[in-house]
């Protein structure tokens, strides 16, 4: 009896539970923790900030001209800043890569998580993972050098160097990889439950594949297209190699074009002077490139949270 | 209350899932054409390989590995300066992101309140941040390191910093993976036994993270090194006959010097194009080896 009342009052020197001595040195590091995690942060901030501080001369000097004029030559005597050419072009080129990488990915997703066994799983996805890692300037080499001559010189008989199909087509097989493992992320998200729910009423394979799990896992592949869309506008490499220069109308993707990233590219490379409209419509390209991706983004992560909370 | 007749449950079965047996032909072509769409992929990819080696392997040799590029002589040219560029952009990459992106990562998932919203943005601004072209770090560098405020100029400090920030979301997520990966049992044994918070982290959380916050810093390292649009933005030099010899010279990289050599229009610097991937590529793919063995040696099952 003495014993335990002793454990329970307050012996001297033992602080009872909860009621733990403030530790500097943990609040100091759990600060320079939040500092660390504020620098992505502040990547946001310096990257919004850079972008629309050079962009208000431009505005102030061009105003409503960079939507109203027909065509983009900012580097010419008599200088243009429409920016529907280079639109055109990017949309071109990403149009044609993406209707190569949506068939091809969501056809692997589909395999590998509805058909593969776990050995074909193992060994394939390590291998899309490399055909990620490759450097766009590499499949821009690739486009340039060997799709072009087979495909567009001798296959269609056009004698171009620079054209949009072969980039696109490229950069189709690019985006692959990102369709197809976030949709394969959201297939095999779906419980085990529905599919055999299905495989009992009769169902065959290819049937559980198209109308169950597809429709059931439909929010992480449209989340998946637009993710490969918005890394197809981005995409400078490619473009910059294959594409050419030439800000261009048309849908004709034996043409070359020029997108927003080439035209940000390639005059950066110039190393245009400070203060000048070129310099300026650098970053007025940046700001329109920023916005379409950052809204695509936003989608993107609306419709993965989407079937996440379904499931889990 | 008699349970509806065997027929009729069949008969609506067979409406919504088609009859068995005309079917089996359409199974065998809907694998078939699976399979196809993931073959296509990875025969791009062979091609690739194989069309880059054709291409380049000819021109392989040590002294292309350590001469500088020339303008006049293609066969005397080398990779010599790129090579060096691309291993100190590494240097400078690495030693930010590392610690950066450990320390962001340990605040998420072991400090921060998710109930909080700074908490939440900073997540939300961290995938955004993923999806950034790369490109428009270019800008983000140019405007701040190269020119405005920190006004560095075309240095390789500041080019190492720009893919810095570039890969930085990677390892923040495999180091947030990864720690989440370590079981509560050992943080609780850790503070049962009075262990601090942070000393919990640093000597038991953080050891059991390790081989994932590896793989995850050389997976973004690889990135960065692949990476050329940012680095054409902020002014890298696309012809460079000298190595760099300190974080304050001008910047160079592999990638900037194959697109320089690519950008070339006689047949000559094709191949050197070519032989400079052949490097890249390799180098790509060991330190890609490298991440997926640590992955499968220390991957532990709790």
């Amino acid at each position: 009896m003495e014993a335990s009342g002793q454990v329970a009052g307050a012996t001297p020197g033992v602080r009872p539970l909860g009621v733990a001595r403030r530790r500097w040195g943990e609040e100091a590091i759990r600060g320079a923790l939040f500092l660390a995690a504020a620098v992505s942060i502040l990547t946001t901030v310096g990257i919004v900030f850079a972008l629309v501080e050079e962009s208000i001369p431009f505005f102030q000097d061009i105003g409503t001209r960079f939507f109203t004029d027909d065509k983009w030559s900012p580097l010419f005597a008599d200088p243009q800043f429409g920016i529907w050419q280079l639109l055109n072009g990017t949309f071109l080129i990403t149009g044609i890569a993406i209707v190569v990488a949506i068939p091809l990915g969501l056809g692997s997703a589909v395999y590998l998580s509805e058909y593969a066994t776990p050995r074909v799983r193992r060994t394939v996805k390590p291998i899309l993972e490399v055909l990620v890692g490759v450097p766009t300037v590499v499949f821009g080499y690739f486009a340039l050098t060997f799709v072009t001559p087979l495909l567009v010189q001798d296959l269609l008989n056009v004698q171009v160097t620079f054209n949009a199909l072969a980039a696109g087509l490229v950069m189709g097989i690019m985006i692959v990889p990102t369709i197809a493992s976030i949709s394969e992320d959201a297939m095999r998200a779906v419980p085990g439950g529905l599919r055999e729910g299905a495989f009992g009423l009769g169902a065959t394979r290819r049937q559980v594949a198209t109308k169950v799990v597809f429709p059931a896992a439909i929010s992480g592949v449209v989340a998946s297209i637009v993710l490969g869309i918005s890394r197809g506008i981005g995409e400078t490499m490619i473009v910059l190699v294959a594409a050419g220069l030439q800000p261009n109308f048309g849908a004709n993707p034996t043409e070359g074009y020029a997108t927003i990233t080439t035209f940000m590219g390639a005059t950066a490379k110039g190393d245009a002077p400070s203060g000048t409209t070129a310099y300026e419509s650098i970053f007025a390209c940046g700001l329109t490139l920023f916005v379409l991706t950052l809204l695509m983004n936003m989608v993107a992560i609306r419709f993965v949270r989407k079937y996440r909370e379904v499931y889990e | 209350m008699a349970a509806p007749p065997a027929e009729a449950v069949a008969g609506s079965v067979r409406t919504s899932f088609e009859s068995g047996r005309s079917s089996r032909g359409l199974e065998i072509g809907f694998k078939a054409l699976l399979i196809a769409c993931l073959s296509i992929g990875l025969i791009t990819l062979a091609v690739l390989l194989v069309d880059i080696f054709v291409d380049g392997a000819g021109s392989l040799s040590l002294s292309f590995l350590t001469e500088a590029p020339s303008r006049i002589i293609p066969e005397s040219s080398g990779i010599g300066p790129a090579l060096a560029g691309t291993l100190w952009l590494m240097g400078v990459c690495a030693l930010f992101i590392i610690p950066v992106g450990v320390a962001s990562a340990v605040y998420l998932e072991e400090y921060a309140n998710r109930e909080k919203w700074f908490n939440r943005f900073i997540e939300l601004n961290i995938q955004n941040l993923a999806a950034v072209p790369s490109i428009v770090y270019g800008v983000l560098g140019l405007a701040f390191l190269v020119r405005g405020p920190f006004g560095m100029g075309n240095i390789l400090i500041a080019g190492g910093l720009t893919l810095a920030l570039l890969v930085l979301p990677v390892v923040i997520v495999a180091g947030r993976e990864a720690i989440r990966a370590v079981p509560p049992s050992i943080r609780e044994g850790s503070m049962a036994l009075g262990a601090t918070e942070w000393q919990t982290i640093w000597k038991q959380t953080l050891p059991a993270a390790l081989p994932g916050i590896a793989t995850g810093t050389i997976l973004a390292l690889s990135r960065a090194i692949g990476e050329t649009a940012p680095l054409i933005v902020v002014g890298a030099a696309l012809f460079a006959t000298a190595s760099p010899s300190s974080p304050f010279d001008d910047v160079t990289a592999l990638p900037i010097q194959i697109f320089g050599w690519v950008s070339d229009q006689r047949p000559e610097y094709g191949t050197l194009a070519a032989a400079g991937i052949i490097v890249l590529m390799v180098i790509l793919l060991a330190m890609n080896a490298v991440a997926i063995w640590l992955r499968n040696k220390y991957e532990k099952k709790w």
